[in-house]
């Protein structure tokens, strides 16, 4: 029993300690996000011009990717807009690495199962 | 055009402020805001406001996390609900007229608030049992409040419940657009008996991940419009951070007493539009 104990309190360390990493890792991706999103809006007032006609904007991955590389206004808000949505699937994913490192195999499970269906999501959206 | 993105900038910031402390996303602010006072089309609007609610949840998320009032057991194991849900109502949304999903909307937003209501003199949950389920998942917890000066143990009551709820929230969620908060923290706070910190907390970590799911689904149909959304993405962000750290610094009864009168504003205004009166 107090083993047990013991190894319980021991895995609650180890989420503590990986709590921190994930929000760590956390900040780097809005930081990231927000730093592309801002430049997209800088550029797009700076020439008062989106890169596109009136009122459109890519709506495909590569679109928003190819129009990013040329540095179209909308099209690297867009990217970052995309940046942002990533940031809670990794913020999951390292949950996954968290739950793995405190041995919490149940939770590795649930965590698991919610990437998948975001993963899947994400999917279908693109399909859609 | 670049004074209209100041003004959307400057209302973000006010919405992930209050998105973050109440666990409401910002949506709830930037639905209505969008709509209203620049009369930009509810499709947009919603494309919007999802990413108002990414941006809440990720910008809170790293002072949540870090300070660890977040319950991560409990978010991910009412996450399943949620994503399922969210995926069944964003392509549910499609199907039906905007005025509908406003009184929808306003209604479920009523209905929270006044079961909010009854517990305005509690500052922490009394005497919780811990559901066997709960205790089999291990989502029983402890958090240090900064303005009680104290840690604070907790357990969870009524799993199935709040399970339901919160597929139920999934799908709002899907549905227009939003974290649909309101309901995550009721799921949590009414019926799960959670702290109030911990259930806005959660809520707000869960939201994003939800928010994620549909999130894809609108960018890629081309309903988030980047010169609305990217004010408001920057805003929220910086907002979201500044409020994370207020509210733990604020007591829960405080939290609730705000948390009431807004929901049940925006209710009412959302029930109006959707009736076709126009306030603003």
């Amino acid at each position: 029993m107090s083993e047990e104990r013991m190894e319980n309190q021991g895995s609650e360390e180890k989420i503590i300690s990986a709590e921190i990493v994930v929000s760590k890792v956390l900040r780097i991706g809005v930081l990231v996000s927000g730093f592309v999103i801002l430049l997209g809006l800088i550029l797009y007032l700076a020439a008062g011009d989106s890169g596109y006609p009136a009122d459109m904007y890519p709506t495909t991955l590569i679109g928003i990717l190819q129009g990013t590389g040329s540095l179209k206004p909308a099209a690297v808000i867009l990217f970052g807009l995309f940046l942002l949505i990533l940031t809670p699937v990794l913020r999951v994913g390292i949950t996954i690495l968290v739950f793995v490192k405190a041995k919490d195999y149940l939770y590795v499970g649930i965590t698991s199962l919610v990437f998948i269906i975001l993963i899947i999501s994400l999917l279908l959206g693109k399909a859609g | 055009m670049s004074m209209m993105v100041i003004e959307i900038f400057g209302i973000a910031i006010l919405a992930g402020i209050v998105g973050s402390v109440l666990g409401l996303g910002g949506g709830i602010v930037v639905t209505p805001a969008l709509t209203m006072l620049f009369g930009v089309d509810i499709k947009h609007a919603i494309g919007a406001s999802i990413i108002s609610v990414i941006a809440t949840s990720s910008g809170s998320a790293i002072a949540y996390i870090r300070d660890r009032i977040t319950n991560l057991r409990v978010g991910m194991f009412l996450e399943v609900a949620t994503t399922v849900g969210a995926i069944t109502g964003a392509f549910i949304g499609g199907l039906m007229a905007p005025s509908v999903l406003y009184i929808i909307f306003g209604v479920l937003l009523m209905y929270s608030a006044y079961a909010m209501l009854k517990k305005t003199k509690q500052e922490l949950p009394q005497e919780v049992p811990l559901h066997p389920v709960a205790a089999r998942l291990n989502l029983q917890g402890e958090y240090y409040d900064k303005a009680l000066q104290k840690s604070v143990s907790y357990n969870v009551d009524r799993v199935y419940s709040g399970f339901g709820v919160m597929y139920g929230a999934g799908v709002i969620s899907g549905l227009l657009g939003i974290g649909s908060g309101s309901f995550k923290v009721m799921a949590m706070d009414v019926f799960m008996k959670l702290p109030l910190k911990v259930s806005s907390a959660t809520s707000n970590f869960m939201m994003g991940v939800t928010g994620a799911a549909s999130a894809g689904v609108y960018l890629f149909r081309g309903e988030i419009n980047p010169f609305y959304a990217a004010p408001v993405a920057l805003g929220v962000l910086i907002g979201a951070t500044v409020g994370a750290r207020i509210m733990q610094r604020m007591k829960s009864r405080t939290i609730r007493k705000i948390f009431i009168p807004v929901m049940a504003y925006v209710a009412i205004q959302m029930i109006l539009q959707g009736l076709g009166i126009k306030l603003l």
